[in-house]
C-alpha cells in the first residue's frame, strides 16, 4: 500500500518480466506462510530504527512457528 | 462512447452466457461438449463479479477505501502486513482450495451434470462468495478477529461458546471424511500407497534441508521435492510390477486406517519444520500447479460429456449416496458452492494482510469464484467418463458384487451400458487390478484427469502415470489437511478443556499436548474406522454428515453476518445474507432430520439401526454383516451417527434462536449497535513502510 514506488516505472520487457517473477515468488512464499522479508526489514528500519532486525533464517523460523503454532491459521477441506 | 461500448459488451456477454446455459440445461438425449458448460460457468462468474459483487461492495456493505485496515494500523512486518492485492489473492485462494471442491461435484455427478452445475453456479454467486466476502469485510472491521471470537462479541458468550464447540466437531468430522477418501484411494493399490508413503521421507529430507542446509530456501527445496515426487510416481510402477515389493505395499482399508491414525498422531507432535511445513510446501504448489494444468488441458482438449444431463437417480435411489435431490444435492456439493470452513479462513490470516477495504471484493468474492471454477472442472472430469465406468467406481461392493461381470450386470440394470471387458481394460490402463467400488471421488477424478491429460499429450506418459500422479496430488494435500487439522483440533481442545482446567491450556506441556492430540486423533480415527469397515462404503454415511456440518457452519457464519448488518442499521440490505442463510438452514435441517428419522433404512440412521437391531433380536444375520459382532457394530454406528446429526442440528438452532433475540433488539434500536474497531482514516494512519 504505502510502499515507496520507483520514480519512473521502467517499462522495458526485461524489467516487467522481472517484476512479474518477483510477484509470483512473493505469492508462492506467502501461500506457505512466509511473507516478504524485504518488506519486514524496511518496516523495522523505518518504524523501529536502531532496534535489532531478524536475519532471514531467524525470520523464516519465526514465521514457520507462527503458521503452525496456533489454531488461528485454518485451511479448508 | 466508452459507456456505450461497455454496455454493448456486457449485454453481449449476458446473451452469450444465457445461450450456453440454455444448451447445458435443455439438450437431451445427445452428448454435449464440455465447452458449453465451461463457457456458461465463465460467463456467470464474470457477470456475478461485475454486477452482484459490486452491488454488495458499493451499496449493501458500503466498503470504505478511506478507512484504515488492521494491516495498516497494526503493521508489524510479520502477521499484519499491507499486502499487494494479487499476492494476497493467491494466498487466500491457496488457503481455501482443497479436496472439498474436487470430491463433492464428483459424487454429485450420479444425478447427471445439470443439477450439480446449477447449484455450483447459483450457490457461489449468491451464497458462497457472498459469505467469504462479507466475513472478510466484517473481520477487517474488527481487528481481524476470528469467527468464534466475533460471534461471542456480537451475539453473546453462549452463542460464541456453542459456535466454537460446533467448529471443533466439524473439524474432527472433516478430518475423518478426508482420511476416508485417502484410505479408499490407496487400499489394495501398491503403486498408490508406495508413492504416497514416499512423500514422508521426501518431506523429512526437505525439512532438514530447509532448516539446516539452506535455511528458508522454500522455492529451491520445493523444486527438489517435486522432482523426487515425480520420480516416486515412476518408481511406484516398478514396485507394483514386482510381486514381492507389491505385496509389501498392498494393504486393506483397516490396516491403512491404523497406519493413518499413527501417522496423524506422530505428525501433530513432531516439530513442524520436520514434516508438516515441507509437506505443506509440496501440497500447496502441487495443488495450484495441477489445477492450472487441468484447466488448460480441459480448454485445449474440449472433451464430450458422456454423462446425461439428468439421470434417473434424482429420485434418491442412487448407488453412490442415498437421498433425493432436495435436500441432499445441496449438502453433497459443499465446497465449490458454499463452504462454512471458508468463514474461518476469511477471518484468519487474510484480514490481517488486507491493504485496503476495497480489496475485500476481489479477494473474498473473487477467490471463491475461482474455487467454483475448480468445482466445475472436477464435475467435468467426472462426466467425461463413460457413465458405466463412473458407477462401477463409485457404487459399493454390496450392490456391484466383486467381479467385472457382476458389476456390468448390475450397471446394465440401471440402464447404463458397460462391458466387463471395458472395466477390466480400464483397470489395466491405469495400472490397477480393479476399479470397482473405489468410492470417495478421488479415484474417479484421477481417471478423468488421466484421460484428459493422456489424450492431450499421449507421447509423454502412460495413463497409469497420470492416474497415480492425480492420486498422489489429492492424497498429498489431504494428508496435509490431516496433519494441520489435527494440530488445529488439538489447540481447540486445549483451549476448550483449558477453560475448565487451566493446566490443559499450556501448549508447551508434553502431557497436555499428548492428551489433547490423543482426544483429537481418537475422535476422527473412530469415524474413519467406522467408515472403512462400513459395508456400504462409508462415504454413504460420512459424506452427508460432513456436508451437513460444513453447510451448517456456513449457516452460522451467515446468521452472524445477518445480525451484524441489522446492528449496523443496514436492514434494507439484510437479504443479501439472510436469503442464503435461510436456504442453508432449510437444506441442512431437512437433510439432518431425514438422516436421523427417515423411515427408509437407506437414508435414516435410526431406521437402519432398527432394521439391523430387529434382525439381531431374531438371531439373523443381514448382509453384508458376517457376524453378530458386526451386526452390533452397525447398530451402534448408526446410533452415534444419528446423535451427531442431532447435535449439529441443535448447535445451529441454538445459535439461530439467540441471534433472533439480538437481531430484534438491534432492529428496535435507533442507532447502530455493531461493535466495530474505531474508525481511523488512512490519512491519519501511521505512515509505515
Amino acid at each position: 500500500m504505502r510502499r515507496p514506488r520507483p520514480e519512473a516505472p521502467d517499462s522495458s520487457l526485461i524489467a516487467r518480466l522481472h517484476a512479474a517473477w518477483r510477484k509470483a515468488a512473493e505469492t508462492a512464499n506467502l501461500s506457505v506462510g512466509v511473507p516478504d522479508y524485504a518488506t519486514y526489514v524496511r518496516h523495522r528500519e523505518t518504524t523501529h530504527p536502531g532496534e535489532p532486525v531478524m536475519s532471514y533464517a531467524e525470520f523464516f523460523r519465526e514465521r514457520q512457528d507462527a503458521r503452525y503454532g496456533s489454531a488461528a491459521n485454518p485451511r479448508c477441506c | 462512447m466508452n459507456t456505450l461500448a461497455s454496455r454493448v459488451g456486457w449485454t453481449a456477454l449476458s446473451i452469450f452466457g444465457a445461450a450456453c446455459l440454455a444448451v447445458v440445461a435443455l439438450r437431451r438425449g445427445e452428448t454435449i461438449n464440455a465447452m458449453w458448460l465451461i463457457a456458461a460457468s465463465g460467463s456467470v462468474f464474470v457477470l456475478g463479479y461485475r454486477f452482484y459483487s459490486r452491488y454488495l461492495a458499493d451499496v449493501a456493505l458500503k466498503i470504505d477505501p478511506k478507512r484504515a485496515t488492521p494491516a495498516v494500523l497494526r503493521n508489524d512486518g510479520l502477521d499484519y502486513v499491507p499486502t499487494d492485492r494479487s499476492v494476497l489473492f493467491g494466498h487466500h485462494f491457496a488457503a481455501i482450495a482443497g479436496a472439498g471442491p474436487l470430491v463433492g461435484p464428483v459424487l454429485a455427478a450420479q444425478m447427471g451434470y445439470l443439477p450439480g452445475t446449477l447449484w455450483i453456479l447459483v450457490g457461489v454467486v449468491f451464497a458462497g462468495a457472498v459469505q467469504d466476502f462479507v466475513i472478510l469485510f466484517l473481520s477487517t472491521r474488527r481487528d481481524a478477529r476470528g469467527l468464534g471470537d466475533m460471534i461471542r462479541t456480537e451475539l453473546g458468550p453462549v452463542a460464541g461458546g456453542v459456535a466454537m464447540g460446533g467448529i471443533l466437531m466439524i473439524t474432527i468430522m472433516l478430518i475423518a471424511v478426508l482420511a476416508l477418501i485417502v484410505v479408499k484411494a490407496l487400499a489394495e493399490s501398491p503403486w498408490g500407497l508406495f508413492t504416497v508413503a514416499a512423500t514422508i521421507p521426501i518431506a523429512l529430507f526437505m525439512g532438514v534441508y530447509s532448516r539446516y542446509l539452506r535455511p528458508g530456501k522454500v522455492g529451491e527445496v520445493s523444486l527438489i521435492g517435486v522432482a523426487l515426487l515425480i520420480a516416486s510416481v515412476l518408481l511406484g510402477g516398478q514396485v507394483a510390477a514386482d510381486p514381492a515389493w507389491a505385496a509389501a505395499f498392498t494393504h486393506d482399508g483397516k490396516t491403512l486406517t491404523w497406519m493413518l491414525i499413527g501417522y496423524g498422531f506422530a505428525a501433530s507432535v513432531l516439530p513442524v519444520w520436520l514434516l508438516l511445513a515441507p509437506r505443506d510446501y509440496l501440497s500447496t504448489f502441487l495443488k495450484i500447479g495441477t489445477i492450472a494444468v487441468l484447466a488448460v488441458a480441459i480448454l485445449i482438449s474440449a472433451p464430450e460429456l458422456k454423462m446425461p444431463a439428468l439421470t434417473r437417480f434424482i429420485d434418491g435411489s442412487g448407488p453412490v449416496w442415498a437421498g433425493p435431490l432436495f435436500p441432499f444435492l445441496f449438502i453433497t456439493i459443499a465446497c465449490g458452492a458454499v463452504s462454512g470452513f471458508h468463514a474461518m479462513v476469511s477471518s484468519g490470516t487474510t484480514p490481517k494482510m488486507l491493504a485496503s477495504e476495497s480489496h475485500a471484493r476481489p479477494i473474498g468474492y473473487g477467490s471463491m469464484l475461482m474455487e467454483a471454477a475448480v468445482a466445475v472442472m472436477a464435475l467435468t472430469a467426472a462426466c467425461i467418463l463413460e457413465p458405466g465406468i463412473y458407477f462401477a467406481m463409485n457404487a459399493p461392493a454390496a450392490v456391484l458384487g466383486s467381479t467385472a461381470e457382476s458389476a456390468a450386470t448390475a450397471i446394465a440394470n440401471w440402464g447404463f451400458v458397460v462391458t466387463p471387458e471395458l472395466l477390466t481394460q480400464t483397470a489395466k490402463d491405469i495400472g490397477e487390478t480393479t476399479i470397482l467400488s473405489r468410492a470417495g471421488g478421488a479415484p474417479t477424478l484421477a481417471v478423468g484427469m488421466a484421460q484428459i491429460l493422456h489424450h492431450l499429450v499421449p507421447g509423454i506418459a502412460s495413463m497409469a502415470f497420470w492416474y497415480h500422479y492425480a492420486i498422489l496430488f489429492e492424497a498429498l494435500f489431504i494428508l496435509t489437511t490431516i496433519d494441520a487439522g489435527t494440530r488445529i483440533g488439538r489447540f481447540m481442545i486445549q483451549d476448550f478443556i483449558g477453560s475448565l482446567y487451566a493446566p490443559m491450556k499450556n501448549t508447551r506441556s508434553w502431557l497436555a499436548n499428548g492428551v489433547a492430540t490423543t482426544l483429537c486423533v481418537s475422535g476422527w480415527g473412530w469415524f474413519l474406522y467406522q467408515g472403512v469397515t462400513d459395508p456400504l462404503g462409508g462415504i454413504n454415511s460420512l459424506w452427508p454428515l460432513f456436508g451437513i456440518a460444513n453447510q451448517m457452519l456456513a449457516g452460522i457464519a451467515l446468521i452472524f453476518a445477518t445480525v451484524v448488518l441489522i446492528k449496523m442499521k443496514r436492514e434494507r440490505y439484510v437479504w443479501i445474507v439472510a436469503v442464503p442463510m435461510v436456504w442453508l438452514l432449510i437444506c441442512t435441517l431437512t437433510a439432518g432430520y431425514l438422516k436421523v428419522f427417515s423411515a427408509n433404512p437407506r437414508i435414516g440412521f435410526l431406521a437402519h439401526a432398527d432394521k439391523f437391531g430387529s434382525a439381531l433380536a431374531k438371531g439373523e444375520l443381514l448382509a453384508p454383516a458376517k457376524s453378530i459382532g458386526q451386526m452390533q457394530q452397525i447398530v451402534l454406528n448408526d446410533r452415534i451417527d444419528a446423535s451427531l446429526a442431532l447435535l449439529f442440528m441443535s448447535v445451529v438452532v441454538i445459535v439461530f434462536v439467540l441471534a433472533v433475540r439480538t437481531a430484534l433488539a438491534s432492529w428496535r434500536s435507533r442507532v447502530p449497535t455493531a461493535i466495530e474497531a474505531p474508525y481511523v482514516s488512512i490519512d491519519d494512519a501511521p505512515a509505515a513502510a
